[in-house]
C-alpha cells in the first residue's frame, strides 16, 4: 500500500488495546495489553484507550479503568453478543477510521488472531502477529543515508520459523501500527480499586450482510482446570511420561509442591491430556516460578512456551535431549524411578519446616 | 462446485531443524514440505469432492520451483494447479500477499476457498483472514470440521475454550486447522497424473484488479528492522546421578538453595 501523507498521519494519536471479553467477562489478555499499552503510550506521552465490543457490556469498563485504561470506548449492540468476524471487525475497524490511534494492540487469541487481521486490511495497515516484545524506537534501527529515519516508531518483536529466529518488524509509512500480542507475555498493572476512565459510547450501525456467520451451537469445554498461565509452578510431562495413567507421578508431585501439571503437544496429540495444557507455540507461553520439564525431549517450539521461566529442571533419560540447552538444572535418569521419590522427599522437607 | 485450496511450499521446522556452523538456519538442508494446515485444508477438500464431485484447484505464490507443491497435491487428486510467480512479487508480507492472491483468485472461479490456518514459516494466520476481506467473503478461521448444506458450508470453529458450529453462505473462506483430517498419500496414478497436470501460470499481469502499489516488497507496509536468530539463555548445570536417590537430593537440593520449598 502507498504511504500514508505527513498530514494523515500527524492525526494518528494514542495507543488503543482491544479488550476482549467472552460472556461478558474480560480476557485475561485485555489486562496486560492495558499494562503494556501504559507503558508505550507513557513513552509517547499520550494515554491509553480500552476499545470494549459487546453486548451489554458497560458493566466492565469500571475493572478496565482499575486496570490502568485511560478511555474506554464502548461498542455496545446485540449484534455483538457473541463473537463472529464480522460485526466485531465492523466495530472496531470503525473506531479506528473514528478515533485514528497511533498503535492498535489485539491479542493473539483464537478471537485476536482472526479479528486483527480482518481489521488490518480493511483501514488498510500492516499488521505484526504474535508479538512478544514492544518498543519504541527509529526506524531504521540505524541512520542510513537517502532514507529518512523515523522517531517514535513502534517496533514489535517475535519469534519466526517455529521460534527458532526472531524479527523486529516496523510499520513506519501507516497508520496505525498494528500488533496481535502473544498471551501470557506483557504484565499488567497492579489494579487500583476505584480508579475511573472516561468512557465514550459509540455505535457505527450494525446492517447484516452475507458477511455474517449464523451460530448454530455454542459448547464449552466445561472444566474446572485452573489456567496454566496463573501457575508459580509447573509439573509438565511430556511423551516420557509414557501414559495417561502415568501422569498420576506428576499430579502427585504437583500437588505436594502446590503446582499444577501441564504438557507438551506430543501429549495432547496422544489424548492424554487435555489441549488447555499444552505449553508451547501452539498452546499456551507460561513464566512460572519453577519448570518442571518430565519426559520432554524439548523441541524448540516446546521451548518457545516455557523458556521464559525462572527456574527450569529437565528430568529425561535422553541424556542428549535439547531440553538440557535450556535447562537450569538437568538430570539424566528414569523418571519413574526419580519422580516418586521426588515426591516423597519433598513431602519429608515440608513436613520438616 | 468449485473448490480452491491455497497452498504454501515451507520448510520443514518440525523434523529437526538444521543450523549453518555460525549458528543461523540452513534452509538448503530442510525439506520443503506442503505446509501442514494447508494440507488438512486440501484433504478437506479431496473429501468434498469424493462426496460431491467438486472441481478442486490448488493454487500457490512463490518461487517457480513451488510447482512442485502443486504437484503434489494433484498426485493427491486435485485436479487443477495455479502457480502465482513474479519477480514483482517478491518480498511481500500479508497485506502484499493476501492482495496478489486475491488478485488471481477474481480471475478463478469458486464456491469456496480453503486455506490453512497459518504457515509453520511465518505463523502469522493473517493471510486468510484478509484474502477474504480483500474478496468481501465470510471467513470461517480455526475449522475443524467442515460440511457442506446446500449453499452453505458448516464449521465447527475452534476457540479457547471450546466451539462454535458456524454456518456461512458460499461462496466463502475457510482457514483449516491440520487437526482437520489424516491427509491422504499420493497414489500412483496421482502421480502419473500430476506429470501430465495442466499447472497454470500467471504473472503480475494476470492479476485482476491489483494495484502496483500493493503487491511485493515495496507494496508491504510492515518492514523487517532486524531479523536473527533466537538467542536462547543457555544451558545451566547437567547432572548424571548413579541412583535416583542421588537424582532427589540434588533436585531438593537445588530447590532448597532457590528458596522454593
Amino acid at each position: 500500500m502507498g504511504a500514508m501523507n505527513a498530514e494523515d498521519m500527524a492525526q494518528y494519536k494514542g495507543v488503543f488495546v482491544f479488550a476482549q471479553q467472552v460472556d461478558n467477562k474480560v480476557s485475561g489478555i485485555s489486562f496486560e495489553l492495558i499494562g503494556e499499552g501504559k507503558r508505550l503510550a507513557e513513552k509517547l506521552d499520550t494515554d491509553v484507550t480500552a476499545v470494549l465490543i459487546g453486548s451489554e457490556v458497560s458493566g466492565l469498563v469500571d475493572e478496565l479503568a482499575e486496570y490502568g485504561a485511560d478511555k474506554v470506548i464502548v461498542v455496545d449492540d446485540p449484534e455483538l453478543k457473541d463473537y463472529r468476524t464480522e460485526p466485531y471487525a465492523h466495530a472496531l475497524a470503525s473506531v479506528i477510521n473514528e478515533y485514528k490511534p497511533e498503535i492498535m494492540l489485539v491479542g493473539a487469541t483464537a478471537i485476536g488472531r482472526d479479528l486483527g487481521p480482518t481489521v488490518s486490511a480493511r483501514v488498510a495497515t500492516g499488521l505484526t502477529a504474535d508479538c512478544t516484545l514492544l518498543e519504541i524506537g527509529d526506524f531504521p534501527l540505524v541512520a542510513l543515508p537517502n532514507q529518512v529515519q523515523k522517531h517514535n516508531q513502534l517496533l514489535m518483536t517475535r519469534p519466526a520459523f517455529g521460534g527458532n529466529t526472531i524479527a523486529t518488524i516496523a510499520c513506519p509509512d501507516n497508520r496505525p501500527q498494528m500488533a496481535t500480542v502473544r498471551p501470557g507475555v506483557m504484565q499488567k498493572l497492579d489494579r487500583v480499586a476505584g480508579k475511573k476512565a472516561e468512557v465514550i459510547n459509540y455505535n457505527p450501525g450494525f446492517t447484516p450482510n452475507n458477511k455474517y456467520v449464523e451460530i448454530l451451537e455454542i459448547s464449552k469445554a466445561v472444566s474446572d482446570i485452573k489456567d496454566i498461565m496463573d501457575a508459580k509452578i509447573l509439573v509438565s510431562g511430556g511423551r516420557g511420561v509414557g501414559s495417561a495413567e502415568n501422569f498420576k507421578l506428576l499430579d502427585d508431585l504437583a500437588e505436594v509442591l502446590g503446582g499444577q501439571v501441564s504438557c507438551s503437544r506430543a501429549v495432547v496429540d496422544s489424548g492424554w491430556k487435555p489441549k488447555e495444557l499444552q505449553v508451547g507455540q501452539t498452546g499456551k507461553t507460561v513464566r512460572p516460578n519453577v519448570y518442571f520439564a518430565i519426559g520432554i525431549s524439548g523441541a524448540i517450539q516446546h521451548v518457545a512456551g516455557m523458556e521464559e521461566s525462572d527456574i527450569i529442571v529437565a528430568i529425561n533419560k535422553d541424556e542428549d535431549a535439547p531440553i538440557f540447552d535450556v535447562a537450569d538444572y538437568g538430570v539424566v535418569g528414569d523418571l519413574n524411578k526419580i519422580v516418586p521419590a521426588l515426591t516423597e522427599a519433598i513431602k519429608a522437607q515440608l513436613a520438616n519446616k | 462446485m468449485k473448490v480452491i485450496v491455497c497452498i504454501k511450499q515451507v520448510p520443514d521446522t518440525k523434523g529437526g531443524v538444521q543450523f549453518n556452523p555460525d549458528g543461523t538456519l540452513n534452509r538448503g538442508a530442510m525439506l520443503s514440505i506442503m505446509n501442514p494446515d494447508d494440507k488438512a485444508g486440501l484433504e478437506a477438500a479431496l473429501r468434498l469432492k469424493d462426496e460431491y464431485g467438486a472441481e478442486v484447484t490448488v493454487l500457490t505464490m512463490g518461487l517457480p520451483k513451488a510447482a512442485d507443491v502443486l504437484q503434489e497435491a494433484i498426485a493427491m487428486g486435485a485436479d487443477k494447479g495455479v502457480l502465482v510467480t513474479d519477480r514483482v512479487l517478491g518480498g511481500a508480507d500479508t497485506w502484499a500477499t493476501s492482495t496478489t492472491i486475491a488478485g488471481a483468485l477474481r480471475k478463478l472461479e469458486y464456491d469456496l476457498i480453503i486455506t490453512g490456518r497459518q504457515a509453520i514459516d511465518g505463523d502469522t494466520a493473517q493471510v486468510g483472514p484478509q484474502i477474504a476481506e480483500h474478496l468481501g467473503l465470510p471467513v470461517i478461521s480455526y475449522a475443524q470440521e467442515i460440511k457442506v448444506d446446500g449453499d452453505s458450508v458448516i464449521v465447527k470453529r475452534q476457540y479457547d475454550d471450546g466451539y462454535h458450529m458456524l454456518k456461512a453462505k458460499m461462496p466463502c473462506l475457510i482457514t483449516a486447522l491440520s487437526e482437520l483430517n489424516e491427509p491422504r498419500y499420493m497414489t500412483p496414478g496421482g502421480i502419473f497424473d500430476a506429470v501430465n497436470a495442466e499447472i497454470t501460470t500467471f504473472g503480475r499481469a494476470d492479476l485482476v484488479d491489483v494495484d502496483d502499489s500493493n503487491i511485493g516488497l515495496k507494496g508491504s507496509p510492515t518492514k523487517i528492522a532486524k531479523a536473527s536468530d533466537k538467542v536462547r539463555k543457555g544451558a545451566g548445570e547437567k547432572v548424571v546421578p548413579d541412583s535416583p536417590e542421588d537424582a532427589v537430593n540434588y533436585i531438593v537440593g537445588k530447590l532448597c538453595e532457590k528458596h522454593v520449598i
